[in-house]
């Protein structure tokens, strides 16, 4: 629990089980979770979204017009993006696919 | 707590009539099989099961409710619950081991969900094999025409096909190519009165196993060399009104290592979208920058602890993933994952 806010840590997600260590360019928890946001924003900008980190224990999720919401973990970040935007985020859409090809292509 | 201290917990599922109880009866003869707990559920109001298995008496709990499933979840949460409860004061024997038997018309999914995620539960068990009797008579039908029995199937982690002794050659072996097209993943037994029974291949070797860890993914790995034999006579022309002609299984492979993070939001967010559809996926990964191989294991919108391997079981160091799905396109599940794992770190 944070001392400051009193907000009690809830990253519970198979992502980030006990026990699972990675290795490499984000070696850190702390590194780990601002690489989440990283790679997150490059699929969420698609769809308008952005996700920021909120004291390393939730997540922000917001629209263009500033509507925000606070969550916990990736399933919710889902989940709310899906109550933002009145549909789901599909990983399978061929325009969203080929938008991220394009990307990788270009950098 | 190491995995060991968890008690596994087996689902034992199957179309109405296709011998549960009788298998589960015959699984708790086992010596080995000697301190399990054994949650059954009837349906109707002739609780046939639970007379069956009355002799196991301290050890079942009969659930009060129709069917286990999302409605009554609370009422399996509260029966495990009371029977640990019980185990820890010392009322009952300390069982190592829960049996939990559906009705033929439960959807397991939210039986592995209630083990597998509520908050007390999940901190003393572990979801271990599920196991699926299909009837060789009726399984072919009840297969093609009971969605259930077709999703009963695809969630399997061992599949039991029973009462051989009394249908033809011919019925069995269409129904184990039915299968192998269904769950490719799962190992299919055949039993009999007269057949002996493995319980520890049936319910004991699992993921979790230090000793069958290695074999259970070799297993489900196996599917990719059998890919080329998925087109069998009789399913050169599938119904497409048939429940289970909408699943398939499929294993990708990705040669140059995956990222984790991204791989992470990818499945996230491909179970939140399809996870109703996305029956199993399984998988042995090769994650940049980590020596060994770490395992994926999901059903549905549930996805297991990633697990690390300390070697790889072969010179083969490619990702290998086994999706079941139903309804969802293979190539656009391996575009979308390839474009996907481009974008983290790893890949740059």
């Amino acid at each position: 629990m944070c001392g400051l806010c009193g907000v009690l840590g809830n990253e519970a997600d198979w992502t980030h089980a006990p026990g699972v260590v990675f290795f490499g360019a984000a070696a850190t928890w702390r590194a780990q979770r601002l690489e989440r946001v990283r790679v997150a924003n490059l699929i969420l900008t698609q769809f308008g979204l952005s996700l920021a980190d909120w004291e390393g224990t939730k997540y922000q999720l917001s629209n263009r017009t500033g509507r925000t919401e606070i969550v916990d973990n990736w399933a919710q970040v889902w989940q709310a993006a899906e109550r933002i935007l009145g549909r789901a985020c599909d990983p399978l859409d061929p325009l969203l696919v080929a938008r991220l090809e394009r990307f990788e292509r270009e950098d | 707590m190491p995995e060991t201290a968890f008690i596994p917990v087996n689902v034992i599922t199957g179309f109405l009539g296709s011998g549960k109880t009788t298998l589960l009866q015959r699984l708790l003869g086992s010596p080995e099989l000697a301190d399990t707990a054994v949650l059954v559920n009837e349906f109707g109001e002739v609780g046939l099961d639970h007379h069956l298995l009355r002799r196991l008496d301290e050890e079942i709990v009969l659930l009060q409710s129709g069917c286990v499933c999302c409605t009554i979840r609370g009422d399996l949460s509260t029966a495990i619950r009371d029977l640990y409860g019980r185990r820890e004061r010392g009322e009952i024997l300390a069982f190592r081991r829960l049996v939990i038997e559906t009705t033929g018309l439960a959807d397991p999914v939210p039986i592995l969900s209630t083990v597998m995620a509520e908050p007390v539960l999940r901190h003393h068990f572990r979801l271990g094999n599920v196991v699926v009797t299909v009837d060789a008579v009726n399984g072919l039908s009840h297969l093609e025409g009971q969605e259930e029995s077709a999703k009963q199937a695809a969630v399997a982690d061992r599949i039991v096909i029973t009462k051989t002794d009394i249908a033809s050659r011919r019925e069995v072996a269409a129904l184990r190519r039915r299968l192998a097209r269904l769950n490719p993943a799962a190992p299919t037994l055949q039993t009999a009165p007269h057949l002996p029974l493995d319980p520890d291949l049936l319910l004991t070797h699992d993921l979790y196993e230090l000793d069958s860890r290695s074999e259970e993914v070799r297993r489900w790995l196996a599917i990719e060399n059998e890919q080329g034999s998925s087109s069998l006579p009789d399913d050169r022309h599938i119904d497409v009104n048939r429940h289970d002609a909408r699943i398939q299984a499929f294993c990708l492979r990705f040669e140059r290592p995956l990222d984790w993070t991204a791989f992470g939001i990818w499945l996230t967010m491909l179970l939140h979208c399809h996870g109703s559809n996305v029956l199993r996926v399984k998988g042995m990964l090769n994650v940049a920058a980590n020596p060994g191989p770490v395992v994926i294991h999901g059903v549905q919108h549930l996805v297991h602890p990633p697990d690390h391997l300390l070697e790889w079981p072969d010179d083969d160091h490619s990702s290998r993933i086994v999706f079941i799905v139903k309804g969802l396109s293979r190539d656009m599940i391996e575009r979308s994952l390839e474009a996907y794992s481009g974008l983290g770190a790893s890949s740059q």
